[in-house]
């Protein structure tokens, strides 16, 4: 996995509609994505995640608009893309072909009167258009294999297909034109756990056949175990935390990140009562003083109510951020929240090939309770 | 295509019904519409078309309401539908087929064309919504408002009488003599403008009008924020919208068409153009009974007729209706 | 006799008189305020206004609509005698205009009440009991809605004849026959969404009655809907019943349809009469942008995705509200704030991650 950057999203800020009613989705969002690594973007509903990734491709419905930020992408030859500043021409030819997007419900996102075969090659034919009819057809053929999908399905419609089969056939519809960038939005969200855990396989699969980067939205915590290099959790459209996935799972150094962490019920081992988090997520036209988690945060204090944290550093490494003035050396750091931070070489655990024995990658930060599995839905 | 099969079912149950409305009415409402007919020109019935009034209306018979049932539907079979006492007792069916290609023409292209118009405009006004096309949303609310005849009315004051820009009425110059002709043909096509301008004009709006609002719902799904997202051009985008918001207009063709072409009857009218509408108003004022029988057959048949293909079209449009094995 | 008025009362979701079972949880609709959206109000005054005018013109007519005045060959022109001028019989079309609601109305609201009072019969019967007799039912609804109204309405006018057709009871109920099918389809879909609600059900198991559960559940839930469907029905009827007078099926005198069939057979239009047939089309088409403007407010109500599309337009002026107004597909537009930080946001602090813009 390279370092070089690809997409990079500096402060980007979103809100629906304008004026005092505005609802601000997305406050001073940064994020980088590295070339070839999948970036979990985690969250509640409502927390902004997937209006931050609309937002950064210009794909944000009315009333949605970008009040602030840059985004910017990279390209193979060192190009560079202001993507808030650039005209549609420009859009329309990166989209599909460097970045592509697989949304939550295929029944929803897949065209209900158009056959599988016309889905799979209308990318190619606007951005191909020297392709014949024939060569777009085995394209499609070729796609389909890729998700282990028989061909006959190409003159299928939608509806014919199961739940299972139309994930798949927008995965393979994201990668018709080989992007950089896969965005998933809740990717697995509404199929059945088996299933779920079938298509997350097979995205490793082409992930390590293609190389390419995905950025993957859920609200499920649990499956970026699987999955993640890296894991940005947001709040309230906020970014609160930044690691490499496995020193987020094994030391989470923002009080939200351990709250979400002990929401999952461990399935093996004794029993451990769930502690969640107290309260609800804030209203977005009226966001709290300070930092926006201080109401349901256990260890709040009084510089909390009144300046909102950065999103900064936490010790001598720059890939772990974290939003809490708790590490900025205001006070001590509570024990939770500074458990010791992983080796170097057990970050790299979920790069492709080598994965960890399990019981080091499910160990958890709090020390006290047995290995947390991949349990149930955050 | 069991779809299908249930809508023909039910489009053969319907006129079932409407043939057997016809039978009844004249048998339920009072009075003898024969002695009318009679009273109103002596001395010019021969008794044969006498007998076939009896036969037509259920009048001085013995025969039970059942076997004339049977007989009038043997004769409906057969294309007989009476006699017409304000055209010389010439048969219905004889008169019906001359005003028929008339009204069929009109009424069929200019209904096509209000409907694509239509769709087109509402799409478009959807995908440009908050721009300056959403003030002719008012402009179309006037003309579906307007009842069809005011609006025939409108339109051969302004176009015909003040501008002088079309005939006034009828459907080709009086003398003229029916043939494929380029001058006859013409002539046709001049004198259908004003009444086609006018049917289009007053049916149009209901399609921008559905359109707009199913194309902003849709719009919102998110196979056309991926159509967006996959860099497609424009066009494309909006088609593949468009194609999925027009199918309920399709199913409201069916309820519709009863509407429009009740208007387009009326519209007729003003413009005195030979065509099904003017024999309408014609065997009203004439109290000629079978005529306006055979014309509600007749013209309900033709409305189911569009209902059907309306379906066919919806289930082309649609494969979710489809049922594969 | 305001029609626009009883909607209003009509829709306070008024229990019905005399049935609440002791102990059964009644569950009802909180009563449905009238939306406040301009196209409502505007299409309820306009009917208000013509139910007003209905009902005062026959009693504030300068003639009487029959009176025949000077000896003309051909209709006269607006004057101080005659506001809107004279037929070609020379009668007053202004007369005639002021007579021409009151049978008008009278007849629509016998067929709006007829014809409600089927649909919900049949609606909620084919909605309720299901299985065969809702197949039943619904197809004969379909049979009425797809038989095109004209052609019927002209046998049985015909045949009904001219004497007949001045019992106003009469064709009121003629009419009510070609209009009852749409609000029979409506009624049946929202009971069979009730039917399958929670509290219904816990009724139906306790055991109560059928026609209690109908008369005390069911049609208390269903009142806005028979109010919009009277209402739509009753303007059903003005449309046809004018059409009828035109072709001369009912009684043209005095009908606003009346006197367009008089100018239509006397040529109006072809000769330039305009003051006879441009004031009974326009009031029949001012009704009719009634029943549109009521159309499509109920629809914006129901559907909140129109009513922000209509409403963009009008909430105010400057470049930052057409942006938005103006956006296009798949293209989110960048509205920076001059300092770069968004609108309304509280202060930053100068920490190390900022955004592009702030120092």
């Amino acid at each position: 996995m390279s370092r070089q950057p690809l997409l990079e999203i500096s402060g980007l800020c979103a809100d629906y509609g304008q004026g005092p009613a505005a609802v601000h989705a997305v406050t001073d969002a940064s994020l980088v994505l590295h070339r070839g690594e999948v970036l979990g973007l985690a969250g509640e509903s409502g927390s902004g995640k997937s209006t931050l990734a609309m937002a950064a491709t210009r794909l944000l419905r009315p009333p949605g608009v970008i009040t602030g930020g840059e985004v910017r992408l990279f390209g193979a030859d060192g190009s560079v893309l202001d993507m808030l500043e650039a005209d549609y021409a420009i859009l329309r030819v990166l989209r599909w072909s460097q970045i592509s997007l697989v949304l939550q419900s295929a029944m929803n996102a897949l065209n209900p009167v158009l056959t599988i075969r016309a889905q799979l090659t209308d990318a190619l034919a606007a951005h191909e258009p020297h392709l014949s009819r024939k060569q777009r057809h085995a394209r499609a053929v070729e796609l389909l294999d890729l998700v282990g999908i028989s061909s006959d399905r190409l003159t299928s419609h939608p509806h014919e297909l199961s739940g299972g089969m139309r994930q798949r056939v927008m995965i393979a519809m994201a990668l018709a034109l080989r992007p950089q960038v896969v965005i998933m939005d809740e990717p697995t969200t509404a199929l059945d756990v088996v299933t779920q855990r079938e298509i997350l396989e097979e995205l490793k699969d082409l992930r390590d056949q293609f190389g390419f980067a995905i950025l993957f939205i859920t609200h499920d915590l649990s499956l970026l175990i699987e999955i993640a290099d890296s894991i940005a959790v947001m709040y309230a459209g906020r970014l609160v935390e930044r690691a490499p996935a496995n020193a987020l799972f094994r030391a989470p150094r923002h009080p939200y990140t351990l709250g979400l962490l002990s929401s999952f019920p461990p399935l093996h081992g004794p029993r451990a009562p769930i502690s969640g988090i107290p309260g609800s997520p804030p209203d977005l036209r009226a966001l709290p003083s300070g930092c926006v988690f201080h109401p349901r945060c256990q260890f709040a204090f009084d510089r909390c109510t009144v300046d909102t944290p950065p999103l900064s550093a936490v010790g001598a490494r720059t890939d772990r951020l974290a939003a809490c003035w708790l590490q900025h050396g205001d006070k001590p750091v509570p024990a939770e929240l500074a458990a010791t931070e992983p080796a170097e070489t057990e970050l790299a655990a979920n790069v492709s090939g080598s994965h960890p024995p399990e019981a080091d990658l499910y160990t958890p930060a709090l020390g006290t309770e047995e290995p947390v599995q991949q349990g149930s839905t955050a | 295509m069991r779809v299908i099969a249930r809508r023909l079912f039910f489009y053969l149950v319907t006129a079932v019904i409407a043939i057997s409305l016809d039978f009844l009415i004249p048998r339920l409402i009072p009075g003898n519409p024969v002695e009318a007919i009679l009273a109103k020109m002596p001395g010019q019935v021969t008794p044969a078309v006498i007998h076939a009034l009896d036969v037509q209306f259920g009048v001085n018979t013995s025969a039970s309401l059942w076997t004339q049932y049977v007989h009038y539907w043997s004769n409906v079979v057969h294309g007989n539908l009476g006699v017409s006492v304000g055209n010389g007792f010439a048969p219905v069916s004889t008169v019906i087929r001359g005003a028929l290609p008339y009204t069929l023409g009109l009424i069929g292209v200019a209904t096509v064309i209000s409907f694509v118009l239509g769709t087109a405009i509402g799409a478009i006004v959807a995908w440009k919504r908050g721009s300056r096309l959403d003030s002719l949303l008012p402009v179309v609310t006037f003309f579906q408002a307007a009842p069809y005849f005011f609006l025939a009315f409108l339109a051969l004051a302004l176009f015909a009488i003040k501008l002088g820009w079309f005939p006034s009425g009828r459907a080709a110059q009086i003398g003229d003599f029916p043939a494929f002709t380029w001058t006859y043909i013409s002539d046709v096509l001049d004198h259908a403008v004003l009444p086609g301008l006018t049917i289009v004009l007053a049916s149009a709006a209901g399609w921008i009008v559905g359109m707009r609002n199913v194309m902003l719902t849709t719009m919102d799904e998110d196979y056309v924020l991926i159509a967006a997202a996959k860099g497609l051009a424009k066009p494309r985008v909006i088609w593949y919208a468009a194609r999925n918001a027009i199918l309920p207009s399709v199913s409201g063709f069916a309820l519709a068409i009863g509407f429009i072409v009740s208007g387009s009857l009326l519209t007729e009218i003003v413009f005195s153009y030979p065509g099904l509408g003017s024999l309408l108003v014609q065997a009203v004022s004439d109290d000629d009974y079978a005529l306006m029988q055979g014309l509600f057959l007749i013209i309900t048949f033709a409305v189911l007729a569009a209902n059907l293909i309306a379906d066919f079209v919806y289930v082309f449009l649609d494969p979710r209706t489809r049922q594969e094995a | 006799m305001a029609v626009g008025i009883g909607a209003e009362q009509v829709t306070g979701g008024q229990p019905a008189p005399g049935i609440a079972p002791p102990g059964t949880q009644r569950r009802r609709q909180r009563p449905l305020r009238l939306p406040r959206s301009p196209k409502i109000i505007a299409g309820l005054a306009i009917l208000a206004f013509f139910a007003l005018w209905s009902v005062v013109g026959p009693l504030v007519r300068p003639y009487s609509p029959d009176q025949v005045f000077a000896n003309a060959t051909s209709p006269l022109a607006p004057s101080g005698a005659h506001w809107l001028g004279t037929t070609q019989a020379q009668q007053d079309v202004f007369s005639q205009m002021l007579v021409g609601g009151g049978d008008m109305l009278l007849v629509s609201l016998i067929a709006g009440v007829i014809a409600t009072a089927l649909s919900v019969v049949i609606g909620v019967s084919a909605g309720y009991l299901g299985g065969l007799t809702d197949e039943l039912l619904s197809m004969l609804a379909n049979i009425f809605l797809v038989m095109p109204a004209l052609p019927l309405l002209v046998i049985l006018f015909g045949f009904l004849g001219k004497t007949g057709s001045n019992d106003l009871f009469l064709v009121g109920l003629i009419i009510s026959v070609t209009g009852w099918g749409w609000g029979a389809r409506v009624l049946r879909a929202q009971t069979l969404s009730l039917r399958n609600r929670d509290y219904v059900d816990s009724a139906r198991i306790i055991g109560e009655r059928r026609s209690r559960i109908i008369f005390a559940e069911i049609l208390p839930n269903l009142t806005p809907i028979v109010a919009s469907s009277f209402l739509f029905t009753v303007l059903y009827a003005v449309g046809t019943y004018t059409a009828m007078a035109f072709l001369g099926l009912v009684n043209p005198n005095w009908s606003w349809g009346g006197i367009l069939y008089y100018a239509a057979g006397d040529n109006a239009a072809v000769s330039g009469y305009w003051w006879w047939y441009i004031p009974p089309g326009l009031a029949v088409a001012l009704l009719g942008t009634a029943l549109v403007l009521l159309n499509f407010g109920i629809d914006e109500f129901i559907n909140p995705r129109l009513r922000a599309a209509g409403m963009a337009r009008r909430s105010g002026a400057g470049r930052r509200d057409r942006n938005l107004r103006s956006q296009q597909f798949g293209l989110t537009p960048v509205i920076r704030t001059v300092s770069g930080t968004p609108l309304d946001s509280p202060p930053e602090p100068q920490g190390i991650a900022t955004h592009g813009g702030l120092a």
